[in-house]
């Protein structure tokens, strides 16, 4: 580890760093223009060309705002919560491994901000970090409504990172049927990496329809995707999972008493998550960067940007399903949020993991007792 | 030189957790306060390569038990005064006496014992105990039947919480059913 190595470290983490915030920027506008297209209105029309610099315009004017400090506030956790949003999220997505690595000047670089053998837990560490920045927010404004989303985000925060973290266990279980493999991986990497060709040898009377199809995780493991999926839509507190900051019953939930460049963090925050976890679930089910390069008919540059564009392809699919779900659901009332948290999506999660480890292990090991 | 950095700062961050849990007035404070140490312990764990108990320990800890704690806390009322009458005779005095004795006991240990200090890198970073691989095939295999038998306790603990819930119900409210 000499200098190279560190600056080479310090370049990756500030370039995901940087590469996260301008989508980030981009995002919230596509969402206010793809709900504004749903809805059959314009949308920012505005600042730059389809209003592509709103969001920069509205981040300029939160950052100049007065930043109103309520008199009851507890200053400490206050002026700690928005940094505590912020900072998880960012470190999620730094799990996210962007390509297969370059080759530079004899150095491999992995494409990645960093990749840990643990990379999963991580990501479930994090994400249950993100939850204190609610918390806190709500009860250090001293005041009723953001207490009220606190308490909510606490709740509905521990309901569905149970059924988020048993989907992926279902995940990581699976990995382990990769040829070749021992054991099944948490390193989101590995995970990319047994899901790249196709399932061609996996079923036999089916094999000429589907070795045409890639060996992306969604297909066999599709109930832990749903699963995943609708616990990702509830952790990023997005509609209709957002009683957090149900703006009809408790004004703006935790961050109503936040204002300026605090209230813009916790915004921020919000948008990076929905990225974060659309990646993670296109890193996770969808093959991650697995996709043709065309290497030698492309030129080498094409090919090696091309599994980049393969991932934010993915996850831009899934990005617009989280805007389109929210333009289209009503929010659910706090009992059926429950309800659906503990006794559909644990169950069914659950159940989809003892069938689908026991498949697993009879496709490895045939019946147990005999033989 | 920089695990030393960091070791020295993640303690320091240990110990202000532990003591802002002790001292501090507000329960929510003493809830921080142990979210801070238990994230700088993770930290020291991170710098001793045992990632996956840096990992485990934040999730388990930092992420569901301290947020259940924060979430009874806000259920039952922040606001509401604590209970500050103290049950144990002399619970001040013997808290001082246990406290200086600690303190003598690792100012001797500190003065006359022999410290190395070994760094967590070069060979011991090539042993892979810490893995999620190495723990899980030691579980499953050589321990097995512990994991199983720790498995049965605690859902023995959930049904007997959930009985329990239910009991005293049906007990208070008859007519309900």
């Amino acid at each position: 580890m000499d200098w190279v190595d560190l600056l080479l470290v310090a370049a990756r983490v500030v370039g995901v760093f940087a590469l996260l915030v301008v989508l980030t920027i981009v995002n919230i506008w596509l969402e206010r223009k793809v709900v504004a297209d749903m809805q059959n209105r314009v949308g920012p029309a505005r600042a730059g060309p389809w209003g592509i610099l709103q969001t920069l315009a509205d981040g300029v004017k939160l950052f100049f705002k007065e930043q109103v400090t309520p008199r009851k506030v507890d200053l400490g956790a206050y002026l700690l919560a928005p940094f505590l949003a912020v900072v998880p999220a960012f470190l999620i997505f730094m799990m996210v491994p962007l390509g297969p690595g370059l080759e530079i000047a004899g150095r491999q670089v992995p494409l990645q901000g960093a990749d840990l053998n643990i990379g999963i837990l991580f990501i479930l560490a994090m994400s249950s970090m993100a939850v204190y920045a609610v918390v806190l927010a709500g009860w250090s404004s001293g005041s009723k409504y953001p207490l009220l989303g606190g308490v909510r985000a606490t709740a509905q925060a521990i309901s569905y990172e149970a059924a988020m973290g048993l989907a992926m266990v279902a995940v990581v279980m699976f990995s382990a049927t990769a040829p070749g493999a021992e054991s099944g991986t948490l390193s989101l990497a590995e995970i990319v990496e047994r899901q790249s060709g196709t399932w061609s040898g996996t079923v036999a009377f089916l094999d000429p329809v589907v070795s045409f199809i890639p060996r992306w995780y969604v297909f066999p493991q599709v109930v832990a995707f749903v699963i995943f999926f609708l616990a990702a839509v509830a952790e990023t507190n997005r509609a209709p999972f957002d009683l957090v900051e149900a703006e009809q019953e408790l004004v703006g939930g935790f961050h109503t008493e936040y204002s300026g460049i605090r209230f813009a963090m916790f915004f921020l925050a919000e948008y990076i998550n929905i990225l974060s976890m659309c990646a993670i679930a296109a890193t996770l089910f969808f093959g991650g960067w697995n996709g043709p390069t065309w290497e030698g008919v492309v030129p080498g540059w094409v090919s090696a940007i091309l599994p980049v564009v393969w991932l934010m392809l993915k996850s831009y699919v899934l990005v617009v399903a989280f805007f389109w779900i929210r333009a289209t659901l009503p929010r659910l009332r706090y009992d059926q949020l429950m309800t659906l948290g503990w006794k559909r999506l644990i169950p069914a999660s659950m159940l989809w993991l003892v069938i689908s480890t026991v498949v697993i292990g009879f496709r490895q090991f045939g019946l147990p007792f005999i033989g | 030189m920089v695990e030393l950095v960091i070791f020295v700062l993640m303690g320091a961050g240990t110990l202000a957790g532990g003591v802002t849990v002790v001292l501090a007035r507000n329960p929510v404070r003493s809830a921080l306060g142990l979210l801070g140490a238990l994230v700088s312990l993770a930290v020291i764990y991170v710098v001793n390569l045992a990632h996956l108990v840096a990992a485990v320990q934040v999730v388990v800890y930092a992420g569901a038990v301290l947020t259940l704690f924060l979430f009874v806390i806000m259920f039952i009322g922040v606001d509401r005064a604590e209970d500050t009458s103290e049950t144990i005779p002399l619970q001040r005095k013997l808290v001082a006496g246990l406290a200086t004795v600690v303190a003598l006991g690792a100012a001797v240990l500190v003065s006359r014992g022999r410290f190395t200090w070994t760094p967590a890198s070069g060979e011991a970073a090539e042993i892979p105990n810490g893995t999620v691989q190495a723990l899980g095939g030691e579980l499953f295999t050589t321990w097995v039947l512990g994991v199983e038998v720790t498995a049965l306790l605690l859902t023995i603990a959930a049904v007997g919480a959930i009985a329990l819930a239910f009991h005293r119900r049906s007990a208070e409210s008859p007519t309900e059913d």
